[in-house]
């Protein structure tokens, strides 16, 4: 009989061109690499400097997303760019796709948006595969059973020549996730409440698989929003084992394989979940059931609580200092804390039930006085979507902004970003000091919360707003 | 890779914990297309007033931090994205090595890419770079140990094909390429497959 094997190794074990040796890394064959404006020019620059051309053109994805305005274009089809340089950089992935045939979801296509949101919906995400990107939240893709990790500038250049990185083997970490979510607790209040369990560092030199029942029951969308912040515990990557869930959402799509390929493709993809008795070199169980709507209260996504329960003492300067930056007391809840900004959008939570989720709280009310509240979809198809179920005119009612799909506000190099000492709440994934914009203050909370957020003027539980209005 | 067999300095502390990527380059510098002149830009939003003038309070402003090339770390440095421009802004600014008790998986990777080495020391030994800002050390990559200026030493973990490759100013993408059969056999066998 075979050992017993994670799903982890089974998919690590299918990419091995060279095997891992005591004095050598793994070469590891990448099956999916996807590009964006940031991370890729210089590794661009190094093919030509060497003469190489792409390996696989076929093999890779390009959008655009971290640099791009969320401002429509001026009627003459200028954008409204925060920098010439952004608009370069831009230019530069436009120009480089052109030279070195890759395919680019720019301007024009009508598929552009974040990288990590586009990729599952053009199919080209798979269970199974391995896929990189110059992006840390590349974790996403592990929702679909890929062994998905973000990579630098060098191992761009590495996968465009080769389309192969050198690895050494991770560790893996299994999250038993057990009972289910209570009704109205989302998929990120649990991944919140995992990072504070295991810590910002907790998962560093590991891939961590999620699983148990509270996972099985997660959609797509849910369980990209949990893999998406697997980084934040310091894990090279995120997995949840591939499903019927899974199959469902990736048939049909433009580069899901079809026909007799799909129902091949399937049969393989249902082999890919750990073993029974397989080994783990770390474990940890969460129960659902006990998670609450949650929230950051410090500069790192480690710095998560309940968001009425009283915020933790400080434990060392380091916490002190970031509860001081925050404008946070120990022993108060964050509930109730004066908000000046609203984000809605980027990798982690701008999917359509992302947006629903938004748009539910918001019907009917209105985005409170004082506060700024931005809802950027994650992707043009997101958008249409939306757009087709009116929740754009839920958003504009309420006095929220819809933007152009990118990564606005999240890592805020757009043009997008709060004010010093603004408070935001935010969907997105980090809360580091000046992540924002310099002195901005971050709170990381779900999409119903950052709605509930925004009209209460005041950290607010999306279910007490509901409730107390049906009550009145 | 230029080789780097030694690096002989002061250390400066940075004792806080978690420093993370957008601490060592704020994103907004990311509109480079290129590798260079990011140095003026690490930590950024630590190392300025707001009329651009040096701020005294923060670590590496300090005289005694003026030209340290070791920098001591908190727990779990270069936490965050992916990006480059961390280990290039650092290398900019005259960093050579980062030590620490823990660091950050993508920002190790990339910076022993870049000839920043980036070691991980045990929690003692940690504890007491952090209680010796400005001590003199060398770091001998081949023997992978640090020697203190009593002649005690730190000895660390480096992956032999790191240690390596810093060592010889391995060139990676071109050691993946000799592998070059080996990758056509394993698509061939891969197409056939599908």
């Amino acid at each position: 009989m075979t050992t017993p094997r994670t799903l982890f190794e089974k998919v690590w074990d299918t990419h091995q061109v060279v095997a891992e040796k005591a004095d050598a890394p793994a070469v590891l064959y990448i099956d999916l690499h996807l590009v964006h404006e940031v991370t890729s020019p210089q590794a661009f620059d190094e093919l030509r400097r060497r003469e190489l051309r792409v390996r696989r053109p076929d093999r890779t994805l390009a959008t655009l997303d971290h640099s791009t305005p969320t401002l429509p274009a001026a009627a003459d089809g200028t954008r409204p760019y925060v920098t010439p340089q952004a608009e370069a950089q831009v230019r530069t992935l436009e120009s480089n796709c052109a030279a070195f045939g890759v395919e680019l979801h720019g301007w024009d296509s009508d598929a552009r948006g974040i990288v990590h949101v586009i990729g599952p919906e053009l199919g080209a995400t798979q269970p199974g595969m391995t896929i990189v990107c110059g992006d840390s939240h590349t974790a996403t893709h592990g929702a679909f059973g890929a062994l998905a990790f973000g990579i630098g500038t060098t191992e761009v250049g590495h996968v465009l020549a080769t389309q192969c990185l050198l690895q050494r083997k991770p560790k893996t970490f299994a999250i038993h996730v057990d009972n289910a979510l209570p009704a109205d607790v989302s998929a990120k209040d649990l991944v919140l409440h995992v990072i504070a369990t295991i810590g910002v560092g907790g998962g560093t030199g590991h891939v961590l698989e999620f699983r148990g029942p509270a996972i099985e029951a997660l959609s797509m969308e849910e369980r990209m929003t949990v893999c998406n912040m697997a980084i934040e515990a310091g894990a090279r990557a995120g997995m949840i084992a591939p499903d019927q869930t899974t199959f469902d959402w990736l048939k049909n799509r433009p580069r899901a394989p079809q026909g007799d390929a799909w129902n091949r493709a399937v049969a393989h993809w249902q082999t890919l979940k750990s073993d029974d008795g397989a080994r783990y070199d770390r474990e940890v169980r969460i129960d659902a059931a006990t998670v609450c709507p949650t929230v950051t209260y410090g500069t790192h996504p480690g710095m998560a609580a309940a968001m009425d329960a009283p915020v933790p003492a400080a434990a060392n300067a380091q916490e002190a200092r970031a509860l001081e930056y925050m404008q946070v007391r120990a022993g108060k809840a964050m509930a109730g804390m004066p908000v000046d900004v609203v984000f809605v959008g980027s990798c982690t939570n701008s999917r359509l039930p992302d947006l629903r989720a938004a748009a539910e709280v918001l019907r009917g009310r209105s985005v409170a006085e004082g506060v700024r509240m931005l809802v950027v979809p994650g992707s043009e198809s997101v958008r249409r979507a939306a757009e087709a179920e009116g929740l754009h005119e839920v958003f504009t009612a309420a006095g929220a902004e819809w933007r152009v799909p990118g990564c606005s506000m999240c890592i805020a190099m757009n043009g997008d970003l709060a004010q010093p000492g603004q408070l935001v709440v935010s969907t997105s994934n980090r809360n580091f000091e000046g992540r924002q914009g310099k002195g901005a203050r971050t709170v990381l909370a779900s999409p119903a919360t950052a709605a509930a957020s925004a009209v209460a003027g005041r950290i607010a539980d999306p279910r007490t707003l509901m409730n107390e209005e049906q009550a009145a | 890779m230029k080789p780097l067999t030694r690096i002989r300095s002061r250390t400066a502390v940075l004792a806080h914990a978690n420093i993370d990527t957008d601490r060592i380059i704020p994103a907004r510098f990311l509109t480079t297309t290129e590798r260079t002149g990011l140095g003026r830009h690490a930590f950024e939003d630590w190392r300025y007033r707001a009329d651009g003038s040096d701020d005294p309070d923060f670590e590496l402003n300090r005289p005694e931090a003026r030209g340290c090339r070791i920098l001591v770390a908190g727990r779990n440095f270069g936490c965050g994205s992916s990006r480059e421009h961390a280990p290039w802004a650092l290398l900019d600014f005259g960093i050579q090595a980062v030590l620490s008790s823990e660091i950050a998986d993508i920002f190790r990777s990339n910076a022993l890419k870049n000839g920043l080495l980036a070691v991980v020391v045990s929690e003692a030994e940690h504890r007491w770079l952090l209680d010796h800002p400005g001590v003199e050390l060398s770091i001998d990559v081949a023997g992978s140990f640090i020697e203190l200026p009593d002649g005690g030493r730190f000895a660390f973990e480096l992956d032999g094909f790191a240690r390596h490759c810093l060592l010889q100013g391995v060139d990676q993408l071109g050691f993946i390429r000799q592998h070059a059969d080996a990758i056509d056999a394993y698509e061939q066998r891969v197409e056939q497959a599908a």
